[in-house]
């Protein structure tokens, strides 16, 4: 069997369309990322031993397990505790909840890079903790790691294909009811790779613009 | 709510599946270990073609996702004329797409290894395998591990997608037992999050041993 690009041109707008949903996922999920990141940063340096404790743990567990099966959880325990979630929404908070765990990491790498001088010249000049998180540190912390959070937007948006497993109509499972009604997979799930490659690649040069921009050094930060 | 008896009737066929989840990440392990140092050595190659070659393998598995490379494997190459069984189907992209990410821990650990080791072994007349041999790569290597490390728990991780292309991995078994006894989902997802998780942990714990072993002596 050999490439139609009339074929290609026939099923174009229906993955353009699903394309539209990848996006929204991705954009969502990346939102859920970053407030829920911030948050377990916080939870982490809490001085309640037990919060920072069990914070660490949830960590460590949603980091060494898969996030498709972290989608399957959600998706279909949800309903047995009388939660009926959209496949959409299931998605989106599996996701969110996945790369919040990563996020953490980066948000306390760049709070811990902020120089102790800047804590101390809030006391000084009598900040009260919710003024010196707000207005010194989270500004100067979260400054550096921009092109870091950008590239996990990268990284999420090429795992939103996990979404088909929990029956979600997105650019991949878009590809493959495409190609099971006329059993032509070879241009659906090819356009597919291209779609994810054009974009991925594009948004990695915005990355690398804003990092010079910010002209900073991201050793240690992400490996 | 959740009795003793129902994981006696889950464990076993989870456990069945965790065989073939190990077996599938140490032979997808082993092909992205040799595709890591093949296209990260080529990346690195004095031949301008050879270096093309190897950024456009680098570009498209690191730019698609995983999930789009193995129903690729699956489900197009057969209509190109190419039919592969569903596990080498996921071998090959668990493999390929790990060893791309892994060519680029390569190429950077030998980048890093100073200017003046390489300076010095030329003084020493060494030829450039030797250079590689015995200068460069036993440094390079030390640098690489922790990523390395690091790379095989996200292969570990990348093992359940298989479940999606019909091999029967511990994540497929999960889904299977769903459908069977549906009033048992939590029990079933709940014991395969911890399966995975005990699976992954110690490697976790090994990568940061490694760390803190390579990193004694150096700032």
């Amino acid at each position: 069997m050999g490439w139609s690009w009339k074929f290609t041109l026939q099923i174009l707008p229906q993955l353009l369309d699903a394309l539209k949903i990848t996006i929204s996922a991705t954009v969502v999920s990346f939102l859920i990322a970053l407030v829920g990141g911030l948050l377990l940063a916080f939870a982490r340096r809490s001085e309640v031993k037990l919060l920072s404790w069990v914070t660490g743990g949830f960590v460590e567990f949603v980091r060494s397990t898969p996030p498709l099966v972290q989608l399957f959880f959600i998706f279909y325990v949800a309903p047995h505790f009388g939660l009926m979630l959209s496949p959409f929404t299931a998605g989106v908070l599996g996701l969110g909840i996945h790369f919040s765990t990563y996020l953490s990491e980066v948000y306390r790498a760049g709070i811990d890079a902020v120089p102790r001088g800047q804590w101390e010249a809030a006391i000084a000049l009598n900040f009260s903790k919710s003024q010196t998180w707000m207005r010194i540190i989270l500004p100067q912390a979260i400054r550096p790691i921009v092109p870091v959070l950008g590239n996990y937007l990268i990284v999420m948006f090429k795992e939103t294909p996990l979404l088909s497993a929990i029956t979600l109509i997105e650019l991949l499972s878009q590809a493959q009811i495409i190609g099971s009604n006329s059993f032509r997979y070879l241009e659906p799930i090819t356009l597919v790779g291209v779609f994810f490659l054009i974009l991925s690649y594009l948004s990695s040069l915005l990355v690398r613009r804003l990092e010079s921009r910010l002209k900073i050094n991201q050793k240690g930060l992400i490996n | 709510m959740i009795s003793i008896g129902v994981f006696e009737k889950i464990l076993p066929a989870l456990l069945q599946g965790l065989g073939i989840t190990v077996q599938l990440t140490i032979y997808s392990a082993i092909l992205a270990f040799f595709v890591s140092f093949l296209i990260g050595f080529g990346r690195l190659s004095r031949f301008y073609p050879i270096r093309v070659v190897c950024s456009v393998f680098v570009v498209v598995f690191r730019g698609t996702s995983l999930l789009v490379q193995l129903f690729w494997l699956y489900f197009v190459l057969p209509q190109l004329g190419i039919w592969l069984p569903a596990d080498l189907a996921g071998l090959l992209a668990l493999g390929l797409n790990a060893g791309a990410y892994g060519s680029e821990i390569v190429r950077s650990s030998i980048l890093a290894i100073p200017k003046g080791q390489i300076e010095a072994a030329i003084a020493l007349n060494m030829t450039p395998g030797q250079r590689m041999r015995s200068v460069i790569l036993p440094q390079a290597f030390r640098i690489m591990l922790p990523s390395f490390g690091n790379l095989l728990i996200e292969l570990l991780k990348g093992t359940s997608l298989v479940s999606l292309i019909t091999i029967s991995d511990m994540t497929f078994q999960a889904t299977t037992l769903r459908t069977n006894m549906n009033q048992h989902t939590p029990e079933i997802f709940g014991l395969l999050l911890i399966l995975y998780f005990l699976v992954a942990y110690p490697l976790t714990l090994g990568v940061r041993w490694l760390e803190r072993r390579l990193s004694t002596g150096r700032s």
